[in-house]
């Protein structure tokens, strides 16, 4: 997608994450600012189900044409979903960041983390 | 964010990569554009249609006189007096264990005058090291950075559009000219590129380039960035120095062995000559990737060798690079291992280019 744009149902993280909150249950993905700063994804290397992932720490790395960047959780927990579709398409990071894009989805070891998280307004305030 | 972006060098066409909305970033001193709409789709163009970068930063060295060859003759790595008038030609710039300090091309503008092309992080150094050797020659070096901007217009279309725009016939491959391009006097064509495709580089004044360059985006240049530079040269298998070649490599090591003539004597020329004679421990080739993963400058290759320059090829769509590995390992076709930021991945020996010539 061309135009920045910051989702209002979405938490995000000072790294550039976003996080949907669905009961105990988060999907991660990065921001419009995070894939436009990466340029075009091509490869997106998928984590593990099963794996634990903590807030502020790496759970997987996007590649762009110029250069690897990890990813960081924006919160606590276990992954129990990958979303596959990138290992053949991980450009859906670049053209929809926000829906097919995402990345993972965490089962929330300390749901009161989502307190932490920023609202779409002081994200973009972060960003300017 | 890099501190201090104020200090950095800028280049004539500034406005326009602004204008274009390029992402600029600090390199070498200079702060350059790296890419506008997108690295794969400015590579895309460069290799089917035609591209133009900003290549400003890149350095220019004069050396006149009645010794001018002769200074050039001990200091560059190849035949200088094969260099016909007009003519150009690569070369390295090596200290006296071989290590190489440069890789260059060196053009003659005249007889006894000659304009060497500098890479921008190395044009002080090879300017001191220019002048250093000169003391006792009748020849002059002169710094002639400021005196030029540089274009490169690249890509299969690259020749047509400029010469739509020059007054006269465009210089063949590794030969230079002065033309009258987009109304400018004199600007300095060159037939030479860093992309693997067909083209010429613009030398220009500085208060001349944003003309020029107007005039070249107007024809249909895609602007290309610095991103899609790199990716360009890694398919084609150009050195990068910093990356490829640096003072510890010999550049038998680096397969560079066909631009050194030992027999002119220069400075290096007996480490040179040891080294083809007994060979290398290690080699500079080409890779691929086999499956998955994108191999970066620095990656190890297990059980020895490093890989100094990798990207994802925008025309194979696989990881591509170059990479040092012990002699033993460096025929086409040999599999071997890299250590990617602590996952192992397959790659294979691959030839000069990475990408077919015939597309």
């Amino acid at each position: 997608m061309a135009e920045a744009s910051y989702p209002s149902d979405l938490k995000y993280y000072e790294e550039h994450d976003w996080a949907r909150i669905d009961g105990d249950v988060a999907t991660f993905g990065i921001t419009w600012y995070a894939q436009d700063q990466l340029g075009e994804v091509v490869y997106f290397d998928l984590p593990e189900v099963g794996k634990t992932v903590r807030k502020g720490d790496p759970y997987a790395e996007v590649e762009s044409v110029k250069a690897v960047s990890d990813v960081i959780a924006p919160l606590s927990g276990e992954i129990i979903e990958v979303n596959e579709a990138l290992s053949s398409g991980p450009e859906a990071i670049n053209d929809d960041p926000y829906e097919s894009g995402w990345m993972v989805r965490v089962r929330m070891s300390d749901p009161s983390e989502v307190d932490s998280l920023m609202d779409a307004a002081a994200y973009e305030e972060s960003l300017s | 964010m890099a501190a201090g972006t104020e200090t950095l060098k800028r280049t004539p066409l500034r406005e326009r990569h602004v204008a274009a909305g390029a992402k600029l970033v600090p390199f070498a001193g200079w702060e350059m554009p790296v890419q506008y709409g997108g690295i794969r789709e400015e590579h895309i163009a460069v290799r089917n249609d035609v591209g133009v970068f900003d290549v400003s930063h890149m350095g220019e060295i004069e050396t006149s006189g009645p010794q001018a060859e002769q200074l050039l003759q001990r200091l560059l790595s190849n035949d200088v007096s094969k260099i016909a008038e007009r003519g150009a030609q690569y070369s390295v710039l090596c200290d006296e264990r071989g290590g190489v300090l440069d890789d260059l091309f060196t053009y003659r503008l005249g007889p006894d005058r000659f304009l060497t092309v500098t890479n921008a992080s190395n044009h002080e150094s090879d300017l001191a090291w220019f002048e250093r050797h000169s003391a006792n020659v009748d020849a002059t070096v002169t710094d002639r950075i400021a005196d030029f901007a540089m274009l490169a217009v690249q890509g299969p279309r690259a020749r047509a559009l400029v010469q739509d725009l020059t007054d006269g016939e465009l210089p063949k491959r590794f030969t230079t000219v002065e033309r009258t391009v987009a109304g400018v006097p004199d600007v300095l064509v060159c037939g030479t590129g860093y992309t693997g495709e067909d083209g010429v580089e613009l030398l220009v004044r500085p208060e001349q380039a944003p003309a020029v360059w107007d005039a070249v985006t107007a024809a249909g240049a895609t602007p290309a960035g610095l991103g899609a530079r790199d990716t360009l040269r890694i398919e084609a298998c150009f050195h990068l120095y910093g990356n490829d070649l640096t003072q510890d490599r010999n550049p038998i090591e680096a397969g560079l062995g066909w631009c050194c003539k030992e027999d002119t004597g220069f400075i290096g020329a007996e480490a040179v000559r040891k080294a083809r004679a007994n060979g290398t421990k290690e080699k500079l080739v080409p890779f691929a990737i086999s499956g998955q993963g994108i191999a970066r400058q620095g990656n190890p290759v297990i059980g020895g060798g490093v890989v100094t320059s990798g990207t994802h090829s925008p025309v194979l769509g696989y990881g591509i690079g170059m990479a040092y590995l012990p002699a033993e390992r460096t025929e086409p076709g040999t599999a071997f291992e890299i250590d990617v930021r602590g996952k192992t991945r397959s790659a294979e020996v691959r030839t000069k280019p990475l990408i077919p010539e015939e597309r």
